[in-house]
This record gives structure tokens, sequence and C-alpha cells, in this order.
């Protein structure tokens, strides 16, 4: 890979490989992975379970080294979390600390950044709380809250330090199907506001079509990734009417046939 | 009746009958040296504890046990984060810690008289030596075991170390650390009674060995009574730190709301 770096490139993912070591032997989990993430598009890594996509974005993020080859954000070489950029976990209830109140958790990591005061970092979270409509949700404990609005609340945290790009690992896979769909809505709206790059893992293809602007496909033992999808659909998304546009219907048969393709492959394969 | 009279209500009626019955069959049996009424135990009780003996006795057993307890908690906590933090640590030191742990306490008294002498920083050590353990032993264990998805978080947001340690590590494993907070309390109560009915000048158990030695049996009774009641009385203010600190975690587990 040239040092040069391109502007136009957020995150550049080069020849990344990941082993475990675990029981009987070491298991290859991803290999020669190389990706690029364009400055402020929105893209959604999907794949079949299992692929090693929460992986992938845990190497992004810095919390897991890769075995070989690496991941650059903005140029720089990540070796731990870096700043700017924020990750919002599948498992709210988790992630989310229950001894602290909703306020507590989005001021929390605020303190870190060490620029604002007190005063300053109340109003940041306060912002960030009624940008996801809970601002009176502030003072109540995160368990006291339905499963939506707790990762409302992690959407909250995460954007409170305006990053400049946000990862999720599969956010509303833990929702109904409605309010799965009013976050989907809530993510792009939050994302038009603050313009930051998104990357989005999911195993819901429709959804992954829906949100995106590109779509990165997985796949193969050990994984890369096998596939980009340009998704070309109008930027303002509607999940009525985009949904039933017959562009969305051609572009999810596409990425489904690659996830199934690569599934039937690995299951004959093994 | 309101529920949480009727609670009231379950929670004292059985030591009410239990005091009720006592004082009647005490009243009505042949007089005992060994078995005193319960009215001559009530009224040493009176004589000897409201209010007469409660500088001389209550406070110093009352004194060590808060010294002794204050520096096994705060002790106890640090020394358990840094190994729960630090598997090196741990793994080096557990076999040690579960040692001291493992050792009766009651057995360390003679040591510590020999170390320190018989005064209050005895009481203290003896205390401190018999809470400590166990203390460091829950503490490390809830830090090694804080869910990774707790810990990922805090590093993916960058909370800098002493907020991690304040607001994610410390109150994450607190539920295990009260566990162990309260079983330490029970070790110091027993320990300080063991310790002053061993060696000492002042204190509930110096009370206690004394009025044996005079053949005071009344005030032996007196003085259990008082052990008893020091006892109950310190694990309910207990009761009222644990609801506080782990309101959260009742919450958490749908016990009760804040």
């Amino acid at each position: 890979m040239s040092s040069a770096v391109d502007v136009d490139q957020k995150i550049v993912i080069d020849a990344l490989a990941k082993n475990y070591h675990g029981h009987g032997g070491e298991r290859r989990v991803l290999a020669g992975v190389e990706l690029a993430v364009r400055d402020g598009e929105f893209l959604s890594i999907v794949g079949h379970s299992g692929a090693g996509k929460t992986t992938l974005l845990r190497c992004i993020a810095g919390l897991e080294p890769p075995s070989s080859g690496g991941v650059r954000f903005d140029g720089e070489l990540v070796t731990g979390p870096p700043p700017n950029l924020a990750l919002i976990f599948q498992d709210y209830g988790r992630s989310l600390f229950p001894w602290l109140r909703v306020l507590g958790n989005v001021t929390l990591p605020l303190r870190s950044a060490g620029t604002l005061t007190t005063r300053e970092r109340r109003a940041a979270a306060l912002d960030a709380l009624a940008a996801v409509g809970l601002a009176d949700a502030a003072a109540q404990y995160p368990w006291q809250l339905s499963g939506g609005m707790q990762q409302r609340v992690a959407i909250a945290r995460a954007t409170a330090c305006r990053p400049q790009v946000l990862l999720m690992d599969e956010p509303f896979a833990s929702v109904d199907a409605q309010t799965r769909a009013d976050l989907e809505d809530l993510v792009l709206g939050i994302r038009r506001q603050f313009g930051m790059t998104v990357v989005l893992v999911t195993h819901d293809v429709d959804e992954s079509v829906y949100m995106s602007d590109r779509v990165a496909v997985l796949g193969g033992t050990p994984t890369g990734v096998t596939q980009l999808i340009d998704v070309d659909l109008p930027p303002r998304r509607d999940q009525l009417t985009t949904k039933s546009l017959p562009l969305f219907i051609d572009l999810r048969t596409r990425v489904l046939r690659a996830v199934r393709a690569l599934s039937a492959e690995r299951k004959s394969g093994a | 009746m309101t529920r949480r009279a009727e609670l009231r209500a379950v929670e004292f009626g059985a030591p009410v009958l239990l005091v009720a019955l006592w004082w009647i069959v005490s009243e009505a049996a042949p007089r005992s040296l060994y078995f005193p009424p319960l009215r001559d135990i009530w009224a040493a009780f009176r004589a000897n504890w409201l209010f007469a003996g409660v500088g001389t006795d209550v406070v110093p057993t009352l004194t060590g046990i808060g010294l002794g307890y204050a520096v096994s908690v705060v002790a106890g906590i640090a020394i358990g984060v840094a190994l729960g933090s630090l598997p090196a640590l741990h793994d080096f030191l557990h076999p040690l810690i579960d040692f001291c742990r493992s050792l009766p306490s009651s057995a360390a008294v003679p040591i510590f008289i020999l170390l320190v002498g018989v005064g209050m920083e005895m009481k203290v050590a003896v205390v401190t030596f018999a809470a400590l353990w166990t203390v460091i032993l829950n503490t490390s264990e809830a830090v090694a075991g804080v869910d990774p998805v707790v810990t990922d978080t805090s590093r993916s947001y960058r909370i800098g170390r002493l907020d991690r340690l304040l607001f994610v590590t410390i109150p994450a494993a607190s539920p295990q650390i009260v566990v162990g907070m309260r079983v330490a309390l029970n070790q110091s109560i027993i320990l300080i009674i063991v310790a002053e009915i061993m060696v000492s000048t002042h204190g509930i158990g110096f009370f206690l060995k004394n009025a044996q030695w005079h053949f005071d049996l009344t005030g032996m009774w007196s003085g259990l009574l008082l052990v008893g009641v020091v006892g109950y009385a310190l694990s309910r203010l207990f009761l009222v730190f644990e609801r506080r600190v782990l309101a959260w975690h009742r919450g958490l587990h749908g016990k009760a709301q804040p």
C-alpha cells in the first residue's frame, strides 16, 4: 500500500488478518481483508453469522489487535481505541452502566476529553439526549427504560462527543420490528445532522440496503470482503417509499444472493 | 394494618414472644444460679449499660471495630482492585491471602498481643486481620469478573484511569464487594470480643470475662444481651448502607424501585 493518504478515505483496512488461539489450535477468522471507508459515507458490513463481522468492527475500533495487516484511521495506524470514533454495542443492557443514571452514562465519556467544564458536559449530554428524543429521561436509570429507549441512550452517548466516525455492531438486533424501523430513521437523521461517517455491522440485508451508501459483503473461510455493492438510492430514505422502489428490491436481491452464495459455499466446503 | 406494618409485626413477633416466654418461665421456675430470671438480667443490664458502662466498655469495643473495619475495607478494596486488575499479581499472592483467610483469626491474637501490646492498637490489628482477607478476596474476584462488555465500553470511550476506577470498575464490582464487607463486619464483631476476652482492660469482652471471674452471672448475661443488641444494630446499620449503595442493583433485578 502506498504511504500517501487519500483524503477521501477515512478508514483504510489493509491486508487485515485475525486469528484466535483457542482449544485445539488456531482459528483463522479474518484473512486478507481490504476495505476503504470513505469520509462521510454510510457503509454497512453484512455476512452470514460467524463470518467475523464483529471481529472486523472490533479491529477497526482498536479493541482487538490484528494478527497481521492493519487499520488506518485518517492515515494513522490504529493501535488502540482512537479519539473521534464511537462504538455502539449490540447489547445495550450490558454496555450502558446500570449504576449511573442516563445523564451520567452520557457525560462520563465526555469527562475523558478533558476540555469541557462540568456545565458544558451537562449541556452537551442534554443536547444529545434531546436529539434522540430522551431529554426527559436524563434522571432515570437505564434499566427503567424500554429496550428501544436504552439503545437511544447508547446512541446519545456515542454522539454526545461528536465523533467523526460512528461504528455500530448489530445495534438494533434485540428490539422489535417497529422500534427497529424508528431507530434506523433516528440514526439516519442524526447522521445527516452531524455529518459523520458510519460503519454498520448487521445481518439484516434489508437494513443494510436501506441505511447505506455502500454494502460490503463478508464471506469465505477465513473471511474476506467478497463484494462491494454501491447503493445508489436517493439520499433521503423512507421506510415505505424507499423499500418499495424497484431499485431497492433489486439491490437487496443482489446483496442477499452474495451472502447466500457464500454461506452455501461455506456449508459445502465444511 | 398496612403491608409495612405487617412486615414489622412478623419481623419483631418472634423475638417479642421469645422474650415474653423467657420472662414468664424464668419468673415461675425455681431460682438457679446459672440461669437468673430475666427481671434480674434486665436490672443488671440497666445498671451496667444504661449508661454507666458505655464509656468504659461499649465505646472502646465500638472504636476497635470501627477503626479495624475501616482499615480493612479501605485497604481491602485497594488491594483487591490491584489484584483483580493484574492477573500475574493475583496468581502470585492468592495462595498467601487464601492461607491468611483460612487461618482462624483468633489463633493470631496471641501474636498480635506480643507485637503491639494489649491496648487499642492490638484490637484494631486483630479486627483488621479478621476482616481484611475477605474484603480483598471478594473485591479481586469481582473486579476480575467485570463483564467484558463493560470493559470494552470504557476502553472504547477512552474513559480515564481514575474515572474508570471510580465510575466503572468499583461500581461494577460493588455487589460482590458489599457481600465481602458484610461477612467482614461479622468477623470483626466476633474477633474483637475474642481479643477482649483473651486480654484487655476495657471493652464488652473484658466485661464478660471479668463478670465470669467474679461469678457475677447476672452481669454476664447482661453482657451477652448487649453483645447481641450491638451485633444486631450494626447489621441493621449495614443493611441501610447496602440498600443505599446497591439501590441500582436491586432495581436492575426488579426487586424494588430506588
